[in-house]
């Protein structure tokens, strides 16, 4: 998996899930169509017109797959509502200093990359960012390294080796667990506590 | 070095280790709701697959529900659709369902509790950020996305990473008028929203041990907001007679819940002391909910508070706290929607009046909730007040039904989230206790609690 984009930079911290995604845009009972309400309370205005200030919405940016967000993201509820989002538009990857647990392993279950990097990294690359919408960014997850060559930064990212090997392999963590179901009526059975 | 509770729950669950640090654990009972279910619900058609252990799955209707009318047809077709589908999956999976009109219906970390579905010792999940709820019972209990979801319904377990441990001790005597609510509002202003992301939590020392159930429910269902995996508190007398109370059980489950509690000598990742003493009644100022402060202070003292959350709330940091003007007030929510939390504010408002420009909701956690308000009169005190008491469900909590805080207006509520947007469209959100709900709906502006409780 090697992702060469532009990137939208987004310097708020603590971006929670219903600013991800709000509550009413959660009644669909698939997994299509998600990503126009992206950011919805932000992106548009009242009267339902995109606001030309929000950086998802300038032109420069419409082809980022990269979103550099600031600390926390993707804190508060677990809606997978939210990866559903950010993967219908188009983002294959999120750059922070630190993710919510539950936000991360979503994001893993959609394809999207959650990649902490140092606070120096980060900051850097969002000032970079915001002032150059051309910035190239590339990211390589077999030698798990981001590379932004205009100001000279390559940095490790850590990611455990099975979530590693299920996206570089494509498998599947349920077809992962449903092969192991024998095992799992077995432990059920046999346990010692009386749970 | 001993074991701590976390370690003792969690070992006696793995099923297998996938690789290091992380492991392949089995869930004892999995809650499930209308909102993130019915893609996972897919996912097993298309694979072609049954629910491995429907016997371990229990499902209610809440985030959608109407709580004004709730036996007539849901007027939001997308809304009725999700509940329809709830339905109709729970019939195909075989799943027990305590759908709209059931006795048991309810939010659904109200109802496992209260039906003595959540025990000591178990592992539980829900498609909910607030099923850390359940960890006041001695639980693993956790958040999934709805990949999780499918996972679970698919195999009863999930591959995860084994979180680091964090303890909060909090000792001594709670201030006069401080509340369970205010003891987590208070834990999270010290710590911050990321404060515990990682990590999961125990709540330790006699702050919690001379809680009740339902308060430590309250706190435990908050863990979540300072980003903790989840958060529990060991098992005691009152953790055994509440569920002996509520379901039929073995002495040999009694004993093994006995030894649920950390060892002596058991080592956290990070421990966290803090006093009871310093814990009063307290409100959140900003948008997000560790932005607590206390009263008698300025808005601007609140920690965590940035520019922007001020500006969305329309709070000048100068300002003091109290005497904010007060359009709505929320009572309810699976974090203050059970007996306990009507009954404190039906004492501290019976005989008393809202103001007039204020709309007060009470919206009952569950069927059974509000029966027992009911028998006990408390809705006659509510609706004398000029209340509104409504029927069980998620409400303004996060407003998905028809429960929406109009733009601009500002709520005092009890739930757990004071996000922008979370309770509709520009509403403005102050997080805080029953009492303290209770007290701002009589005066119309946010209201120190301490007031009516000297009076009484």
């Amino acid at each position: 998996m090697r992702i060469n984009s532009t990137s939208i930079p987004l310097p708020i911290d603590n971006v929670d899930t219903d600013q991800i995604i709000p509550a009413q845009f959660l009644k669909q009972v698939d997994k299509i169509g998600y990503g126009k309400h992206l950011f919805n309370s932000w992106r548009y205005l009242p009267d339902g017109n995109p606001n030309p200030d929000f950086i998802l919405n300038k032109q420069e940016r419409s082809d980022a797959q990269i979103l550099i967000a600031g600390n926390n993201f993707g804190c508060g509820s677990s809606r997978e509502h939210a990866a559903w989002a950010i993967a219908d538009y188009g983002i294959q990857a999120v750059i922070s200093t630190q993710f919510a647990d539950i936000f991360k392993g979503n994001a893993y279950n959609n394809g999207i990359l959650p990649i902490q990097l140092s606070k120096q990294s980060v900051d850097a690359i969002m000032q970079q960012s915001l002032d150059k919408p051309d910035l190239s960014i590339q990211i390589d997850l077999e030698s798990q390294t981001v590379t932004v060559d205009e100001i000279g930064i390559k940095e490790i990212f850590e990611i455990h080796p099975f979530k590693k090997q299920c996206l570089m392999e494509g498998v599947d963590e349920t077809e992962y667990l449903i092969k192991l179901r024998p095992e799992i009526e077995a432990f059920e059975k046999n346990r010692l506590q009386p749970v | 070095m001993g074991k701590t509770l976390f370690d003792k729950i969690w070992d006696s669950h793995v099923v297998k280790s996938v690789a290091d640090g992380l492991d392949v654990l089995f869930i004892d009972q999995h809650y499930i709701h209308e909102v993130t279910s019915p893609q996972a619900f897919d996912g097993l058609r298309n694979r072609g697959i049954e629910v491995l252990m429907p016997h371990r799955c229990t499902a209610t209707a809440d985030h959608n529900v109407p709580t004004v009318d709730q036996l007539k047809p849901i007027k939001d077709p997308l809304s009725a659709t999700q509940v329809a589908s709830l339905k109709k999956n729970c019939e195909e999976f075989g799943i027990e369902l305590f759908g709209i009109g059931h006795e048991n219906q309810g939010i659904v970390h109200i109802i496992g509790p209260e039906l003595g579905i959540t025990q000591p010792g178990m592992t539980m999940v829900c498609g909910d950020s607030h099923t850390s709820t359940h960890g006041a019972f001695g639980t693993i209990a956790f958040g999934i996305g709805t990949s999780q979801v499918e996972q679970v319904l698919a195999t009863q377990s999930l591959v995860l990473n084994r979180p680091k441990t964090m303890k909060i001790q909090v000792d001594g005597e709670l201030s006069y008028g401080a509340t369970a609510k205010d003891v987590i509002l208070y834990i999270i202003s010290q710590l911050g929203t990321q404060g515990a992301t990682g990590h999961f939590v125990e709540y330790a020392g006699e702050v919690f041990r001379n809680m009740s159930m339902e308060e430590r429910m309250t706190v435990c269902n908050m863990s979540i907001e300072m980003g903790a995996r989840g958060g529990h508190v060991g098992v005691d007398e009152k953790t055994i007679e509440y569920v002996k109370a509520r379901k039929e059980i073995s002495d040999e489950k009694v004993a093994w819940w006995k030894s649920l509690n950390s060892e002596e000598d058991a080592e956290f990742d990070q421990v966290i002391a803090l006093r009871g003493e310093d814990i009063q009644p307290m409100v959140t100022t900003g948008t997000a909910p560790d932005t607590g402060v206390n009263f008698g202070k300025k808005i601007g003292d609140a920690s965590h508070l940035s520019n922007k959350a001020l500006q969305y709330m329309q709070f000048d940091a100068g300002e003091n706290v109290d005497d904010q003007k007060v359009d709505y007030v929320f009572i309810g929510s699976c974090t203050n929607g059970r007996i306990e939390d009507l009954r404190a504010v039906a004492d501290l408002v019976k005989g008393k009046q809202k103001a007039e420009s204020v709309n007060v909701w009470v919206v009952p956690g569950s069927m059974k909730v509000r029966a027992q308000a009911i028998e006990e009169n408390l809705d006659q005190v509510f609706i004398n007040a000029g209340f509104e008491f409504r029927e069980p469900g998620c409400s303004a909590c996060l407003a998905m039904n028809d429960d929406k805080i109009p733009a601009g207006s500002l709520c005092v509520s009890t739930s757990n989230r004071n996000f922008e947007g979370r309770q509709g469209d520009g509403a403005r959100t102050v997080l805080a206790s029953p009492l303290t709900a209770a007290a701002s709906a009589i005066t119309g502006k946010i209201t120190d609690p301490r007031h009516f409780l000297n009076e009484n």
